[in-house]
């Protein structure tokens, strides 16, 4: 009856409700990360997302936690999420087991600028868990590898044992159309790569600065330290992209909880290009 | 505004008796609303269900200002003579707790039951026009392309809304510097003024919507005359100039998207006590979060939404800690988004001049204050 009201929407599902998924495959990555492969529980094809983008995963009965999706876009029946457990939901999410049923909610954010970066040499900076968000990056780009100039991943770990993917990353760097660089933090007796932070090994990226896509994901002073050493390189800061995080309830901009000055981080983000987040990126207790 | 809108304004006003107050009140009681508006409760002018008129808070009128609230009797027998109290519209359309979903488990398959859609019908009867810019303001979080919010838009949606225009401001109020009031210009389907003079009690009443026509024409009102509009026009004009408040906004957004570091924010933490009253009495605060209630079996669990306050320590928790630790940054976060990144994010200012946030605040802080200290150090 009222003519004031917002504009009609169809009464869609709720992005608030999640649908259930089975546990297709549980696989223990290191220590404390773990790798789920997702099916519907109704049959059928997966939510499809984009490389970057993230799902609430809903261990029952407890909590929502936002998680990238680390596995192929291109394999539309599963979702991969890869988790390291470090509080209750994420351990909780731990406990689960093949044929076990976890609520998922989403895609939700803006992705990782593939289509922009075709044309670019492309280098991915990773720091920890971060290289989990930034795999289905590698994947789309050896897919479809002729569209794209040179590619580089940089990654850093804390210890030998809590490097990610080991068997993909020693695949990878067996071919010779992608350069794979790893370094820790802390080496062991068994350890023969590289020790130090991830930002040093950018010295030995091949790569034509000018035509560089680089993509980061890690914690907030790996990306800020990365940032500072690609634009030393001659990377253009609006070619630099940064994966941001906070605290998240809702992922579609309601809830408040992921506000970063302007930007809702779970719509606006988490991918930024830099320029656009400089202006709050690094400040403290924003 | 809507093409049908715009060609209902030009309507003529039309007079009301106090009578026909209650013939509206009824009338949309028997359309199948609920109605809601102010009534007197908890020692404040508080919403709830109006049945009749007798319901309406007649002659009371309450006294404002910064951590200090009090009800008060007028001498005229009012039913709008008062400003706007702790409660707001938020309350209805985002209700403090509501339940989204439920999960059921049997074995290891899990089962969601979404909430069902809300139907009631729900009409505010007396709504100023700050709370009118604050539903608005609200509307736009929760009406996304991408992901609107069904719980909300189903409440919104049908709601028929009263707006009364104020003939007097409170001590807290600057809705002139946000330019929100104190005239209900649109945003209602009705807009009243109410005229109490020595020897008449009656509204003026304007048609801003179809769905206000349609109800008017139920109810018994004539043409208003010139005088009666021009006693209007002089209570609302009245009320511009009784402001207790001022905001100065230009330059505003600018200014607080620069003074992250600025040493007040010290300052104002040294005084705030983080209770989050100011983010709940907030008629356009929307932040919200989320709990999961289990039963003792562990095979039942609700996903329930309710209000929360980004004064709360645990609102930017990431793994290892909060992110806005400290009470500065919070206050900091709260104002900023009030007067400045709301403006980036929703293209209108957060804050619609109700003065609730300063005469809820225990303490006292008073944000048009805060604004000012913070333009004169640049200044
Ligand atoms: C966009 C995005 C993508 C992410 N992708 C991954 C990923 O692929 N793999 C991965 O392992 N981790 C990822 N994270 C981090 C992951 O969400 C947190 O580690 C996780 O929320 C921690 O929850 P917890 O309960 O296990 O632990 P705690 O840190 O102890 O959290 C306790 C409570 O705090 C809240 N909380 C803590 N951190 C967050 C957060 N970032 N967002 C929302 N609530 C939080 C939760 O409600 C949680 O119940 C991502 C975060 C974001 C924002
Ligand atoms: S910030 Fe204060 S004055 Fe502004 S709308 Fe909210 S409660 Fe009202
Ligand atoms: S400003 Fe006042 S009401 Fe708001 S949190 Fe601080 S003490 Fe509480
Ligand atoms: S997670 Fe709720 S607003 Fe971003």
């Amino acid at each position: 009856m009222s003519a004031i009201h917002p504009p009609f929407v169809a009464d869609a599902g709720s992005a608030l409700v999640p649908l259930p998924y089975r546990v297709q495959r549980f696989v223990c990555d290191t220590d404390d990360t773990f790798t789920l492969t997702l099916a519907p529980q109704s049959g059928g094809e997966a939510l499809p997302f984009a490389p970057g983008q993230f799902n609430m995963l809903y261990a029952f009965p407890s909590g929502d936690v936002p998680i990238s999706v680390s596995g192929p876009a291109a394999r539309r029946e599963v979702l991969i999420h890869t988790i390291r457990a470090v509080g209750p939901v994420t351990r909780a999410l731990a406990q689960l087991r093949r044929g076990d049923t976890v609520l998922v909610r989403g895609p939700f954010g803006k992705p990782w600028p593939v289509a922009q970066a075709e044309g670019h040499d492309v280098v991915l900076i990773a720091g920890g868990i971060g290289l989990a968000p930034l795999r289905p990056v590698l994947y789309h780009i050896l897919a479809k590898r002729k569209r794209f100039g040179r590619l580089c991943l940089l990654y850093g770990a804390r210890t030998p044992g809590d490097v990610l993917y080991r068997r993909e990353l020693e695949k990878w760097r067996g071919r010779l159309d992608v350069q794979v660089e790893v370094t820790v933090d802390r080496g062991d007796s068994d350890w023969h790569g590289e020790v130090g932070v991830v930002t040093q090994l950018l010295e030995r990226a091949q790569l034509d600065p000018a035509r560089t896509v680089a993509m980061v994901c890690g914690p907030e002073v790996m990306m800020h330290f990365s940032r500072l050493a690609l634009t030393k390189r001659g990377v253009p800061e609006s070619q630099i992209f940064v994966s941001m995080e906070r605290n998240m309830k809702c992922g579609v901009g309601s809830c408040g909880h992921c506000q970063l000055g302007p930007f809702f981080i779970c719509k606006d983000g988490p991918v930024f290009d830099y320029p656009r987040i400089a202006p709050v990126f690094s400040t403290k207790e924003l | 505004m809507t093409a049908r809108e715009s060609t209902s304004t030009v309507a003529r006003p039309l007079r009301m008796e106090v009578s026909g107050l209650q013939s509206l009140v009824a009338a949309l009681w028997t359309a199948g609303y609920r109605v809601l508006g102010p009534t007197v409760g908890e020692g404040a002018i508080v919403y709830g269900e109006v049945r009749t008129i007798a319901d309406l808070p007649a002659g009371y009128t309450d006294e404002q200002d910064a951590g200090h609230y009090r009800l008060r009797q007028r001498d005229d027998g009012a039913l709008f003579g008062y400003n706007v109290g702790p409660h707001s519209l938020k309350r209805f359309l985002l209700p403090p707790r509501e339940r989204l979903f439920t999960t059921i488990r049997t074995g290891k398959q899990l089962a969601v039951e979404p909430e069902p859609v809300p139907t009631e019908k729900l009409a505010f009867l007396g709504a100023k026009a700050c709370e009118l810019a604050a539903l608005l303001t609200q509307d736009r979080v929760f009406s996304s392309d991408q992901h609107p919010d069904v719980q909300y838009l189903a409440r919104r949606r049908g709601m028929f809304l009263v707006g009364v225009s104020c003939t007097k401001a409170g001590g807290s109020c600057f809705c002139t510097s946000m330019g929100t009031g104190p005239k209900v210009e649109s945003g209602a389907d009705l807009a009243l003024t109410e005229v109490v003079t020595a020897s008449e009690h009656y509204f003026l009443v304007e048609i801003k919507t179809a769905a206000g026509a349609d109800l008017a024409s139920q109810l018994p009102l004539r043409p208003a005359t010139i005088d009666e509009q021009r006693q209007a026009e002089l209570r609302i004009a009245d009320a511009a100039t009784q402001m207790g408040r001022h905001l100065s906004t230009v330059g505003l957004k600018e200014l607080l998207a620069r003074s992250t570091d600025s040493p007040h924010w010290d300052e104002v933490a040294s005084r705030c006590l983080s209770c989050a009253n100011c983010t709940l009495a907030c008629p356009t605060c929307f932040c919200n979060t989320v709990e999961d209630v289990t039963d003792l079996a562990g095979d039942h669990s609700e996903r329930w939404r309710r209000w929360d306050s980004c004064f709360h320590d645990d609102f930017s928790y990431l793994h290892g800690g909060s992110v806005r630790a400290s009470v500065k940054s919070r206050y900091r976060q709260w104002l900023t988004h009030k007067l400045s990144t709301w403006i980036d994010q929703f293209g209108t200012s957060g804050c619609v001049g109700c003065g609730r946030c300063i005469t809820f605040c225990p303490v006292g802080i008073d944000l048009t204050a805060e604004c000012a200290a913070l333009q004169a150090r640049t200044t």
